[in-house]
């Protein structure tokens, strides 16, 4: 819960259900939690996979403390970070991930896996993602391949020139 | 004796340093290995998937510095597999750069006039293409008509890529799955193994040794094929000429772990890093002006969201380089596509004052993904990358079973750099902010640091040995018979792509290293062909070898 809280702080999906607690619901559409975070995170060809644990314990730690230095009423339902507003959770993950912070390399990388799963579907083929229509792909509307699973554009240019080239352009083409 | 394997020549890594030096060098008549620490990768292996594990993250190595990652090739045949196959020369003035020790960087023998035989060496080697504007994908034509609103010029950028087989499809970082980028596994490396050269792919080299006839052992642990962090056993290949082109995110990290058993380095083994002067910027284009404005139309009714259409970088700005304006403030712009993954994750909002790289509103920005246009920044910059201590093993310390490390590059831009930056960024919003066009931001340097995909000068040619660690003939000072071929060796930032000019270096290095093995008594000769047979390249060169192969 506490994970899905975090890669939904990355990028924001809508809640799946009205209770939702992990997911804040601050955008419309899903987010990373809907794109396969975990899923992503937990497989052992990231290198994160071993420590998931400790991410979620030093991120509630750490959560924890923030709540205190804001005054922010505990909520003992969920776990510390889950209890913070979207808003609390996101200036606590950039504090995380400021240059100078001794723990930055980390939590850049679960960002970056979070964001993984969401832009590139990185847990799944990409043809498969997209038949079965990751919201990551298809809302950044990414083409389908043809049916061999391959991408190919056959109409990809304007045709006509548009700019006048360097006056200094060798006869190889590079600069003078 | 030792049952140890001997060959003349050992090449550390297969990009572009390693698979010219192997091949001119068996093609002469050496035993040549080379270790490649990546896997061999052809055509079919080549997919298009974003999945961890398919050749996306196969050949691909990003180590995470301090202030600075690195992207690089990992697999037989290195960067050139994975590059977006540019080709230009770098300008004149690069060659007269002062950089960060005031006063001229590049050896004294060495200019555009000295390297542009050299140049057409390798232009007679790789099949080098001009592309006209039928050729060019509506994102290059894009930024050429933004250039053009402006005032600017803008150049189709001569590439490595067979234009009739190219489909457009943007997955040439993956590897081109329709053999129509001109790699290495197409030129130097089956001419190299032809002539009797042995690749060894998943090979690892760590350490070097001297040993005692002169000559050198090299240390290599297997590498497992799928999780690169998984070691299988160590082997050693002793050479009598050892050439380091492991890129120059490697090359200094094996130098400098081999201290110990080879001596003291020079002092620039692991300093003066450049990272080509590398930045990026997204611009978010609005679709009506691109309509109403440039005029520009697909005949689909759509004006432009064909960010995922193309063929990497096809059209750059060269206007500022312009070798009468003052050092750093001299750059190309360039349209790149750089695929989802690590081509959004630093992307920030265009307008937004804080952090943005990730949240509520960089969510809406990749919502609007088909109407990016991604401009590539190569400026100035001032060598300022550093190598700490090295890992235990290879380049980083790997977190994921491929492409994720962190490595020991340390990189504080220095106020130079940062105004080239700046003056970069400011020209970027100049041409594509005009009349509404788009809105633009650059990417941020707050996550991983500065980013480069053209690592450079780790270990360096020139004439004064504190600044080099290099000769002007690519030997390791002190270390006669031990050879650095590849971007490492490039003293500074070249405000192109420099795949180019790394290939020409690599072939004005031969003749020196072909020397270097006759007199540790290999029977080599300089002076083979291009890959294809052809000499006029070699002709070309003819009058410059003396020079070259002074004893």
């Amino acid at each position: 819960m506490t994970l899905e809280a975090f890669a939904d702080t990355i990028v924001p999906g809508e809640k799946r259900s009205p209770d939702d607690r992990a997911v804040a619901g601050a955008s419309h559409g899903g987010g990373a939690v809907a794109a396969g975070a975990i899923e992503l995170l937990e497989w052992d060809a990231t290198g994160v996979h071993d420590g998931l644990d400790w991410f979620a314990s030093a991120l509630n730690d750490h959560a924890r403390a923030y709540a205190t230095e804001h005054g922010l009423a505990p909520d003992e339902t969920v776990p510390p970070f889950v209890a913070l507003g979207f808003e609390h959770r996101t200036a606590l993950v950039q504090k995380l991930t400021l240059p100078g912070h001794p723990e930055k390399p980390l939590w850049v990388s679960l960002a970056l896996f979070s964001n993984m799963a969401y832009d590139s579907a990185a847990h799944m083929h990409t043809a498969d993602a997209l038949a079965a229509g990751h919201p990551g792909l298809i809302a950044m509307g990414i083409e389908r391949p043809d049916p061999d699973g391959l991408w190919r554009f056959p109409e990809f240019s304007y045709g006509r020139k548009l700019a006048n080239l360097h006056p200094d352009t060798t006869s190889t083409g590079s600069p003078a | 004796m030792t049952g140890i394997e001997r060959t003349d020549v050992l090449v550390i890594g297969s990009g572009f340093g390693g698979a010219i030096a192997a091949y001119h060098l068996a093609a002469g008549g050496a035993k040549v290995v080379i270790l490649e620490r990546g896997p061999w990768l052809t055509g079919k292996d080549f997919d298009h998937d974003f999945k961890l594990g398919s050749s996306y993250t196969r050949a691909f190595d990003f180590t995470v510095g301090d202030g600075m990652s690195i992207l690089g090739g990992n697999c037989v045949g290195g960067g050139s597999v994975v590059y977006f196959a540019a080709m230009p020369r770098a300008p004149r003035f690069v060659f007269e750069r002062h950089g960060s020790i005031g006063r001229r960087m590049w050896p004294a023998a060495i200019n555009r006039d000295t390297l542009d035989p050299w140049y057409d060496r390798v232009a007679e080697s790789i099949p080098i293409s001009q592309q006209t504007w039928s050729d060019v994908p509506y994102a290059g034509g894009l930024w050429a008509a933004a250039c053009n609103h402006a005032g600017r010029t803008a150049n189709p950028v001569p590439a490595a890529i067979d234009l009739s087989k190219c489909v457009n499809c943007n997955w040439m970082m993956a590897g081109c799955r329709f053999d129509a980028k001109k790699s290495l596994l197409f030129t130097y490396l089956p001419a190299a193994v032809a002539h009797g050269a042995e690749i060894r792919p998943l090979h690892e080299v760590q350490k070097i040794h001297r040993t005692s006839d002169g000559g050198y052992r090299v240390d290599y642990d297997h590498i497992d094929g799928e999780d690169y962090r998984i070691r299988g056993e160590s082997g050693s290949i002793e050479a009598k000429i050892i050439i380091v082109a492991a890129g120059a995110g490697a090359t200094p990290v094996i130098l400098q772990r081999s201290e110990d058993t080879l001596g003291k380095m020079p002092r620039a083994v692991g300093r003066y890093f450049s990272g080509n002067g590398e930045r990026l910027n997204t611009a978010i284009l609005n679709e009506d002006k691109v309509r109403d404005v440039l005029g520009l139309t697909r005949g689909d009714g759509l004006a432009y969201e064909a960010n995922q259409i193309g063929k990497g970088p096809v059209v750059a700005s060269w206007d500022r380089l312009d070798g009468s304006l003052p050092e750093y403030s001299r750059f190309s712009l360039e349209q790149l596509y750089f695929p989802p993954g690590l081509g959004t994750i630093l992307a920030q909002v265009p307008g937004m004052d804080g952090i943005s790289w990730f949240g509520k509103d960089k969510k809406e920005i990749l919502k609007r993904w088909r109407s990016w246009l991604i401009i590539f920044q190569m400026t100035e910059d001032d060598n300022e990358g550093v190598f700490g201590p090295p890992p235990a093993k290879g380049n980083a310390d790997r977190l994921s079973q491929q492409m994720l490390g962190l490595g020991p590059l340390k990189y504080d831009p220095t106020p130079n750099t940062l105004r080239g930056w700046a003056e970069a960024d400011a020209e970027v919003k100049d041409i594509l902010e005009r009349d509404g066009i788009a809105e633009v931001a650059a990417w941020t340097n707050d996550v991983v640091g500065a980013y480069t995909v053209h690592p450079l000068a780790s270990c360096r040619i020139g004439d004064d040995p504190e600044t080099s660690a290099l000769t002007d003939g690519n030997e390791l000072r002190g270390h006669p018979g031990i050879f650095v071929t590849d971007g490492s060796s490039v003293p500074g930032a070249l405000t192109v792509n420099p795949a180019m000019t790394i290939s020409a270096l690599a072939e004005r290095a031969i003749p020196g290293i072909v020397r270097a093995a006759q007199e540790r008594g290999v029977d080599v000769k300089y002076g083979a062909p291009a890959p294809d047979g052809s000499t006029s390249g070699r002709r070309g060169v003819q009058d410059l070898l003396p020079t070259l192969t002074r004893g």
